[in-house]
C-alpha cells in the first residue's frame, strides 16, 4: 500500500510542476534577472545529477568503475560523439571495468 | 553527442545547447534555416537513445520491489526519469511513501524551470498545455532550447517528446518483465547510463566562463551535502549555485566599473565570443539571455 501511495504523490506533484512552468505568464521571464536564472538552473540542476549518479551510492560517496565509464563518456562528447555513442561508451567501459576488476 | 553536437553545418561556432543561443541565431541571423529533417533526426537521436535506457529503469524498478504494474505507470505517468530512479531507490530501502515521494517530487521541480523557458519559445495554444507539460523533461527541454526558430522548436519538442515517450515505456516493460533474466544490472554497467545522459545534456550547455562555475559550484554543492540531506533535497540545493555565481559575477562587474577600466567585462566579454559565438550584442552582463524568438 505504501508503495502505492508514493506513486500517487509522486506522479500528482511531478505533473503539477511539469503544468506551472507551462503556466507562468510569459511576462515572468522578461526581467533580465529571471531570464539569467532561469537559463543557469539547470545547469547547475543537470551538473549536481551527474556527479551525484556518478560518485555516489544512496546517500554514500563512492569512487567506482562508473567513474571511469563517465571519464570515457566525457572524451567521447569531447569527441562530439553521437550521443547513443556517449551513452554506449559509459556502459561498455564500466561493465568492462568491473569484469576486470571484479 | 547532444542535438546541438550533430548540426555543425548550421551551428558551427557555437556548440550550445543551453537555449539562449537559439534565438539568437534567429535574430542575427546566423542560421536562417535549420531543415525540418534535421531537426526530427536530432530530436530522433536524443528520443531513441534515452528512451531506449527506460529498459534500466525498469530492471531497477523491479530490483527494487516493484511490480511491473507499478513500474510502467511510473513510466507512463510521473515519466521524468531521475525522479523516478529516486523513488524506486528511495522504496527499495523501505523508505516512508511521502520521504520518497518528496525526493522524486524535489528532482521533478526542475522540470517547472524547463516549462517557464519552453512556454515563451513555443507558444502553445492554452488547450494543449495540460498534454504538452507531461513532455516537459530534460531531454524535450534541452533539444528544443537548441533550436533556432520556434518552427524548429515546435518540432523538436514533439518528436523528442513523441519517440521518448513511446520507447521509454515500452522498454520499462521489457526491463521490467525481464529484470529477472539479467540479473545484477550493475554487472552490465546499466547504472552507468543514467549519468552519462546528464552529462551529454549538460555538456553543451556549458559554453561561457558563468555556465562552467556554476556547474562546478552545484558539483561541490550536490556532492558535498549528500550524506546531510534528504534524498533529492542535494539536487535542489545545489540550484543555489546560481545566486551565488550571479553575486560574485555581479560584484565583479561593479568592481570593475568603478576602477573605469573594467578589467573582467571586458575579460569576460572576449571569454564568451571565442565560446559562445556573437550574441552578445547587449555587452557581457547578461551573457546567457533567451533570446525571443522570431519565427
Amino acid at each position: 500500500m505504501s508503495i502505492w501511495i508514493a506513486i500517487g504523490v509522486t506522479v500528482v506533484g511531478c505533473y503539477v510542476v511539469k503544468l506551472v512552468g507551462l503556466l507562468v505568464p510569459a511576462g515572468a521571464l522578461e526581467r533580465p534577472l529571471v531570464k539569467r536564472v532561469a537559463a543557469l538552473v539547470p545547469v547547475a540542476l543537470l551538473a549536481a545529477l551527474t556527479a551525484q549518479q556518478t560518485f555516489a551510492e544512496g546517500r554514500v560517496l563512492l569512487l567506482d568503475a562508473r567513474a571511469a565509464g563517465l571519464a570515457a563518456a566525457a572524451l567521447a562528447l569531447l569527441l562530439r560523439a553521437p550521443f547513443l555513442v556517449v551513452i554506449g561508451t559509459a556502459v561498455i567501459v564500466t561493465a568492462g571495468l568491473r569484469a576486470l576488476t571484479g | 553527442m547532444t542535438p546541438t553536437g550533430t548540426d555543425d553545418g548550421t551551428n558551427e561556432g557555437s556548440r550550445g545547447g543551453d537555449g539562449g543561443a537559439g534565438g539568437a541565431h534567429a535574430r542575427d541571423g546566423r542560421a536562417p534555416s535549420k531543415r525540418d529533417a534535421t531537426v526530427v533526426r536530432d530530436a530522433l537521436g536524443v528520443g531513441v537513445a534515452v528512451g531506449l535506457s527506460g529498459f534500466a529503469f525498469g530492471v531497477t524498478s523491479a530490483g527494487s520491489g516493484l511490480t511491473v504494474l507499478q513500474s510502467c505507470l511510473l513510466s507512463l505517468l510521473v515519466f521524468t526519469g531521475a525522479s523516478q530512479f529516486a523513488l524506486v531507490g528511495a522504496l527499495a530501502g523501505g523508505g516512508n511513501p511521502f520521504t520518497a515521494a518528496a525526493g522524486a517530487f524535489f528532482l521533478g521541480v526542475r522540470n517547472a524551470f524547463y516549462g517557464l523557458r519552453l512556454s515563451q519559445l513555443l507558444a502553445l495554444p492554452r488547450a494543449v498545455r495540460p498534454l504538452a507539460a507531461h513532455w516537459v523533461i530534460d531531454e524535450t527541454a534541452a533539444v528544443s532550447l537548441a533550436q533556432p526558430t520556434r518552427r524548429a522548436a515546435r518540432i523538436g519538442f514533439t518528436v523528442t517528446g513523441l519517440s521518448l515517450y513511446v520507447l521509454w515505456n515500452a522498454t520499462t516493460l521489457l526491463g521490467a518483465l525481464g529484470a529477472e533474466a539479467i540479473g545484477d544490472t550493475d554487472v552490465w554497467g546499466l547504472d552507468a547510463a543514467g549519468p552519462a545522459v546528464f552529462l551529454a545534456l549538460l555538456a553543451p550547455m556549458l559554453r561561457t566562463a558563468a555556465d562552467r562555475s556554476v556547474a562546478a559550484v552545484a558539483v561541490v554543492l550536490g556532492l558535498g551535502l549528500l550524506p546531510f540531506l534528504p534524498t533529492g533535497a542535494p539536487v535542489l540545493v545545489s540550484a543555489l549555485a546560481v545566486p551565488i555565481v550571479l553575486s560574485v559575477e555581479g560584484r565583479k562587474l561593479r568592481a570593475g566599473r568603478k576602477h573605469e577600466e573594467g578589467h573582467d567585462m571586458h575579460e569576460e566579454g572576449r571569454d564568451m565570443h571565442e565560446e559562445g559565438g556573437d550574441m552578445h550584442e547587449e555587452g557581457p552582463e547578461e551573457p546567457d539571455v533567451p533570446r525571443r524568438e522570431d519565427p
